[in-house]
């Protein structure tokens, strides 16, 4: 059978990857640095154009205002839920952004949502597929965090289609993590997956059975990661500074990037080493050096790592399990490189954890799996079958503000519930329905996911009207609603306002908006290149006026070629690329001729004995000069 | 019913003869895995048929699919994952059975009890009359600890009281579970070999009645229980 290709692509935080699956082994696909990580930074340069990785980090450090990371952390939620996180990153949130609605960040003179921003990265990792297969990938399997409610999730599946990919499948990211661990290890048994990534933590139990992952029970943290400890360590050094070298760095975004950076590495450096170093150049000429030992930094990352105990217990009395009956636990997540998390991890289950995948890849390899089984699978995935669970328990808001639940949290996906409403009011045609996500009682405790209007009941007197709605949780994790009046069959028309999310005419926009942001971002490179192509014939030019063979042209060639020049100084002052490219084509063929004799008389010069370099010094032609001859006959 | 791809007869999940996925049909979680409404059921082989099922019907396998197709087998791996979710746990499946007989059970969930607290109205639930004088006596020593709490008191009195009802109410709990036991076999045994449903109208209703007021009982304990436990915490 004929496989489609799908790349299994994980989104991370900190970093992004895209997998697939070669024979039977998943393989990360690198980039054009030939590197696996794609670090989520996205930056604007100094032309306007999106960049992406380890450019953007480049640009973060220098003209922190113009690019941003960790953008995963504002997917799906809206302004008044990220107060806290404002504190602690240099978010630069549009200030008309209102309550309930999509956040729009500043970058450099644009604003974009985070689904936008999640599109460039992903636009990003296409690119390296494509330029990898040479052929244009279209479909994806993306990861989120077992713990990403509703909106979360669509608003990752909204990012997969603003950068032009259809999203097959989100997977959750311990339960992919498994899947790329249950490959090579067909047994059955009990497994724990503890992920602690840059910004979230997620903890899954599975039961392995013939090939079958069955999620039990998922708990976790959508905000607790390695960024909480570098903040940390952060604010202490900032304080240390303004303490010690009474220096304020904390509005000199610059500074703060390069400290920050500086303290990553030193994190980094402590997995292996028991002491490290943080040496950083700041404002005014000033230094901050400092040693730090591991137990220092394991004091300071104590309480965040704690943070991730309360959730493994849950979820081990939500399976109804003991820490003993777990089999195997699985490490995920760069975080879990810290020999502290490690010895948690290891005191809460009772077993010394697998870390035999490289924790930074192992998600975006099981993305590569999972998008190899939904391609049609082979030999090697043949029984494979993930059955996942939605991670919140799904509910109604009643009177009184309290939630009725409908679905419970660890329930496997799909899955549905179907409940009836009626009107309160005499020929009342629409009934409002509130749905929201989470454990606590009270409605304005959990997350609002959206509000349903049951719109053209037949008016009837109150309490007549029987509307059935059906809610369904699909593979995804994502929420459908549909309804239906009962008595006179009629579907109900249902008009949703996501809380935090974006509508379907918003995302058709977007995707427009990206078409003709490509077009718009592939004029302005095209510019560029035109300039820089008229910038080296120039300067090659005026080597040749210099060299002796310039003598030997006619007046009316030196006339002819005065002119092309003229003409092309005008047009590359302009923004027309084609008129910029066929002046400096003219200036080529005005030019033939001296791009000859330039040739003729290196070779002559090399013949008697002049050292080639020599002669390129005195402005002789080089392999890649406009005016060698090669470039001309190739029109 | 007619297969829409083949236009040969078919029912079932898939066409027997071209083996596409069929329409998902409203139907009740008993007859999804083809049993009897009987509240004994043999887990381990319940287990087996949704792991098998699953490899037939889960979304996973329609990917390449149309959508009709996905959404289909969307909806049918709905019902296998909701059935079997509820008929795995005893409490569950009996609340459904009592469902499918025509009992409105919801007063006496939580959330019904939540509403009501919230609201400030009474619970709906009426006190099983046996249960009134000890119930009667802890919503004392719970109002009692509730008001030590709030002036920061601490009396060992109390808590040992409160910790022996806690003892007390789920040993209650598990007498409960052993007397459900005997109404689910007096309940399977109405049902003749060969039939779905009990064919004795009137010892129908008779076990239904006792098994509504056994859960009834039962959500009541617990939710005392609840009760106590948070007070302790």
């Amino acid at each position: 059978m004929n496989n489609e290709l799908i790349v299994g692509i994980d989104l991370g935080t900190t970093n992004s990857l895209v997998a697939y699956m070669q024979g039977e082994t998943p393989v990360i696909i690198p980039g054009e640095d030939g590197s696996n990580l794609v670090p989520s930074v996205v930056a604007l340069d100094n032309h306007g154009q999106f960049v992406v990785g380890n450019p953007a980090r480049k640009i973060l450090i220098e003209h922190p205002e113009r690019a941003i990371y960790s953008v995963k952390r504002l997917m799906g939620r809206g302004i008044e839920d990220i107060q806290d996180e404002l504190k602690l990153f240099p978010f630069r949130i549009a200030q008309d952004v209102e309550w309930g609605e999509v956040l729009r960040i500043k970058l450099g003179e644009r604003e974009l949502t985070p689904p936008e921003i999640s599109a460039i990265i992903l636009r990003q990792l296409k690119k390296n597929a494509e330029r990898f297969f040479a052929a244009p990938v279209s479909k994806a399997v993306i990861t989120v965090p077992a713990y990403f409610n509703d909106a979360q999730r669509q608003a990752t599946k909204d990012a997969g289609r603003i950068a032009g990919l259809d999203v097959v499948r989100l997977v959750n990211e311990p339960t992919a993590a498994s899947l790329a661990y249950g490959l090579d290890k067909k047994k059955d048994g009990i497994v724990a997956v503890y992920d602690l990534g840059g910004g979230t933590f997620d903890i899954s139990i599975l039961k392995l059975h013939e090939g079958i992952f069955e999620v039990m029970a998922t708990n976790g943290d959508t905000h607790l990661g390695g960024d909480d400890i570098d903040n940390r360590l952060l604010a202490i050094a900032m304080d240390d500074i303004a303490n010690d070298l009474k220096l304020d760095i904390r509005r000199s975004g610059e500074a703060v990037q390069a400290l920050r950076k500086a303290i990553i590495e030193t994190k980094i450096a402590l997995s292996a080493k028991t002491e490290a170093n943080i040496d950083v150049e700041l404002p005014q000429g000033k230094r901050y050096q400092r040693t730090i030992t591991r137990e220092r930094f394991e004091q300071l990352a104590e309480p965040i790592i704690q943070r991730t105990v309360q959730p493994c217990k849950q979820a081990l009395a939500d399976a109804k399990l003991q820490p003993d009956q777990i089999d195997e636990v699985v490490l995920v997540g760069g975080s879990t490189r810290i020999p502290r998390v490690h010895t948690l991890v290891k005191e809460l289950f009772q077993r010394e954890p697998h870390t035999e995948l490289n924790p930074d890849e192992v998600v975006a390899l099981g993305a590569a799996v999972q998008a190899h089984i939904l391609s049609g699978g082979s030999a090697v995935t043949q029984d494979m079958l993930l059955l996942d669970v939605t991670p919140l328990s799904l509910g109604i808001e009643a009177l009184g503000g309290v939630v009725a639940k409908i679905i419970q949290r660890n329930s496997t996906i799909p899955a549905s519930a179907t409940e009836h409403f009626t009107t309160g009011v005499e020929g009342q045609t629409s009934v409002a329905i509130h749905v929201v996500q989470g454990e606590r009682e009270l409605a304005s405790d959990c997350r609002s996911l959206a509000r349903f209007d049951l719109k053209g009941i037949p008016p009837m007197p109150a309490g007549l009207p029987r509307i059935e709605v059906k809610f369904l949780i699909d593979a995804n994790g994502i929420l459908h609603v549909s309804a239906r009046e009962q008595r006179s069959g009629k579907e109900a028309e249902i008009e949703v306002k996501p809380t935090y999310g974006l509508t379907d005419d918003q995302v058709e926009k977007m995707i427009l908006d990206s078409f003709d942001y490509a077009e718009e971002d592939f004029q302005r490179r095209q510019v560029i290149e035109a300039r820089n192509e008229a910038e080296i014939i120039l300067t090659a030019l005026e080597k040749g006026r210099r060299a002796p063979v310039w003598q030997r042209l006619s007046e009316d060639e030196k006339t002819q070629i005065a002119q092309r020049e003229a003409e092309l100084n005008g047009a590359r002052k302009g923004n027309d690329y084609k008129q910029i490219r066929g002046a400096v084509d003219a200036l080529n063929q005005a030019t033939m001729n001296l791009a000859e004799l330039m040739m003729d008389s290196a070779v002559s010069s090399a013949l008697k004995g002049k050292n080639m370099d020599k002669t390129e010094m005195e402005g002789g032609p080089t392999q890649s000069h406009p005016i060698a001859p090669a470039e001309i006959t190739n029109d | 019913m007619l297969c829409w791809s083949c236009r040969q007869p078919a029912s079932g999940h898939f066409c027997p003869s071209c083996g596409k996925i069929q329409p998902a049909q409203a139907t009740d979680y008993f007859s999804f895995f083809s049993l009897p409404r009987k509240l004994n059921i043999d887990l381990p082989s319940l287990e087996r048929e949704f792991y098998r099922l699953s490899r037939k019907l889960h979304p996973d396998l329609f990917a390449r699919g149309s959508a009709q197709e996905q959404e289909w087998s969307t909806e049918k791996t709905s019902q296998l994952n909701d059935a079997y979710r509820t008929l795995k746990d005893p409490i569950a499946r009996t609340g459904y059975l009592l469902e499918l007989e025509g009992v409105k059970l919801e007063e006496q969930s939580r959330s019904a009890t939540d509403a009501a607290r919230q609201t400030g109205a009474e619970k709906k639930q009426v006190v099983p009359p046996d249960l009134l004088e000890e119930v009667f006596e802890l919503n004392m020593q719970l109002e009692e600890m509730r008001m030590n709490k709030q002036v920061g008191e601490d009396d060992p009195n109390i808590v040992r009281d409160l910790q022996q009802a806690q003892q007390h109410f789920e040993q209650k709990l598990n007498e409960l579970t052993t007397e459900l036991q005997n109404d689910w076999n007096e309940w399977d045994a109405l049902i003749p070999a060969g039939s779905t449903e009990p064919q004795d109208q009137q010892a129908r209703i008779r076990v239904r009645d006792k098994m509504v007021d056994l859960l009834n009982r039962r959500s009541y304990i617990r939710n005392l229980v609840r009760d106590v436990n948070e007070a302790l915490s």
